[in-house]
């Protein structure tokens, strides 16, 4: 068993001129919630994208579980067990919550390609999909059109997705991101206790969240990784507040 | 089970089609039951197009070429067997084939071959490059044929008497017509069943939403190839009773325009839905047989009523009248 989940070796990417991620180190341990944050443009959507695989860095690596995955496309990382919440939902939304949670529970599973069996009566795969609709309060609205949902629950749902997947981290690029105080607050909440199943590499916008809740917070300013630290640490930071904090008092 | 309306439409569809020519058997009018085999049998092309195109999102339009390849299984297998022409001789003698299982095999292993090529360099590229991919490789295989003076060139080829099957008359029309009708029900039954399987599930995620399918670790690529083969093998299959049909195939089979029709078909049903190909079918050879006696440009009539249905009735007929499709749970 590694003792590190998730760790990426000197991550740099440019597109152009722009220089998205520079020499970006970091790494995911079990049982933590490691927080990434960072102003507008700061490249942390470079950089969940070189995590998860949609990007390829131009130099660097990421291993995951002990091994290096750089070369490895988004499904094959999946399959290892990263499961990742998008920033902007991205679900099946002609599907009914459940539907999503049942494609989750497939993907989880593995071996899609049965053309007989009725998905929807399938007992392994509607138990694990029932499971993480309960988990993050989503039975109520399982057999509603996701189209139909709202915003937060579309939210809710993209976790209950990444549950099915029974992944060993998680990669959450704003989970809170348009939840209101109580929907933030809830979410909150849960991922503290997530954390103990599969740590989780939070990228987030809310502060409250972010400091209730990380283990440890690495914060990323024009690519580069600043700082690395306990909330505490980052707090203290003389060049974060410059960079950032300050950034977002003045604002 | 809870009958919806789309579900009492589609069993009055199919009942229909099985009714009409059982009547015009009894009136002795074997020109309809012509038009039902016919109606039947583009409708079994539109539900192999409708896997891809419905289902997968795969908007084809080179499904002329399974259809066509379906056909000249057909053809040749069948022009050996009454010229007594050796197909090959090695490693057994084999001078084609009469018998339609027979028939139906190739046409089916051909055109699953052909979907299999085709798809795997075309579904490497997406939206409108796709349709043009298709399009393209739908062509080729038609200027192949029409090259091929082997098999008839351009002129096609004619077959005298209809391929057989054990123990029933094929060239009595209503005889044919039951062959046609049970394998649309067995394709319609299967792309029901098709698509509500763990993978009809997944293929229609990935159409919804390819990054989801990618997060949780299934691949669109390898989803969108399968469907495309099986979408391609069915087709293949609806060509080699329709070059039987008319006893003659010809590469107008392979041409685009077939492709186009093909895709009327769904459309005009709707995309997606499971008997819209069926709806699609009955209409195009409805509108055919009572507007085409009228003038011969009835396709204008088509065209007026193809983009009324594009513009105000995005579910075909199906959606105008059963209404919005409900996700099945």
């Amino acid at each position: 068993m590694a003792d590190v989940v998730l760790k990426t070796k000197g991550l740099s990417k440019s597109f152009g001129a722009l220089q998205a991620s520079r020499d970006v180190s970091l790494d995911l341990r079990p049982g933590e919630i490691h927080a990434l944050i960072g102003p507008n443009g700061a490249g942390k959507s470079t950089l969940i994208k070189q995590i998860a695989g949609n990007l390829t860095p131009d130099s660097g690596t990421v291993e995951l579980l002990g091994r290096d995955v750089t070369a490895l496309d988004t499904v094959a990382r999946a399959r290892m067990g990263l499961g990742r919440t998008f920033q902007i939902s991205a679900l099946a939304m002609e599907y009914t919550v459940l539907q999503n949670a049942v494609l989750g529970a497939l993907g989880g599973r593995g071996r899609p390609f049965h053309f007989f069996r009725n998905v929807m009566k399938d007992a392994e795969l509607l138990e694990r999909a029932w499971d993480a609709l309960e988990r993050v309060g989503l039975t109520e609205d399982a057999n509603r059109r996701t189209a139909d949902l709202s915003h937060g629950q579309r939210r809710q749902l993209e976790v209950a997705v990444a549950l099915t997947l029974k992944p060993r981290l998680f990669l959450m690029d704003e989970p809170m991101a348009g939840l209101g105080t109580a929907g933030s607050k809830a979410l909150t909440g849960f991922l503290d206790g997530l954390r103990q199943e599969a740590p989780i590499l939070l990228v987030e916008h809310d502060m409250d969240a972010v400091f209730a809740l990380a283990d440890r917070i690495s914060v990323l300013v024009y690519g580069q990784i600043i700082a690395t630290g306990t909330a505490d640490d980052i707090r203290a930071n003389a060049e974060v507040r410059r960079a950032y904090l300050g950034e977002e008092d003045a604002a | 089970m809870m009958l919806t309306r789309e579900s009492l439409l589609n069993w009055a569809m199919i009942a229909a089609l099985l009714i009409v020519p059982l009547a015009a058997w009894s009136l002795d009018e074997p020109f309809i039951i012509t038009l039902a085999t016919k109606a039947a049998i583009l409708a079994l092309a539109g539900v192999g197009l409708n896997i891809a195109l419905g289902l997968g999102g795969l908007i084809s339009l080179g499904h002329a070429a399974f259809f066509g390849i379906g056909g000249y299984a057909m053809g040749i297998l069948a022009a050996h067997a009454q010229n007594y022409d050796p197909l090959f001789e090695w490693p057994f003698l084999f001078e084609g084939s009469n018998q339609m299982p027979l028939i139906w095999l190739v046409a089916v292993v051909f055109s699953a071959l052909a979907a299999l090529v085709i798809g795997a360099l075309s579904l490497r590229t997406s939206g409108v490059y796709f349709i043009m991919i298709t399009l393209a490789f739908g062509q080729m295989l038609y200027y192949f044929a029409i090259s091929w003076s082997a098999y008839g060139g351009e002129d096609g080829l004619s077959i005298w008497v209809r391929n057989e099957f054990p123990g029933l008359n094929t060239l009595d029309p209503i005889q044919f017509f039951t062959i046609a009708y049970v394998i649309l029900c067995l394709a319609l039954v299967f792309a029901s069943r098709l698509a509500r399987s763990p993978f009809g599930l997944a293929l229609a995620a990935a159409r919804q939403n390819e990054d989801r399918v990618q997060a949780v670790g299934l691949t669109p690529f390898t989803l969108r190839l399968t469907a495309f083969v099986i979408s391609g093998a069915i087709t293949g299959l609806a060509g080699a009773l329709f070059a039987d049909l008319n006893r003659f195939v010809s590469p107008t089979m392979l041409s685009w325009h077939t492709s186009g029709e093909i895709m009327i078909f769904v459309i005009l049903g709707g995309v997606g839905r499971l008997y819209g190909p069926v709806a699609g079918a009955a209409l195009y050879i409805l509108l055919e047989h009572l507007l085409g006696g009228i003038s011969d440009y009835w396709q204008i009539f088509l065209g007026v009523l193809l983009l009324l249905i594009v513009l105000f009735a995005r579910g075909g007929l199906i959606g105008a009248i059963a209404g919005r499709e409900k996700a099945h749970g």
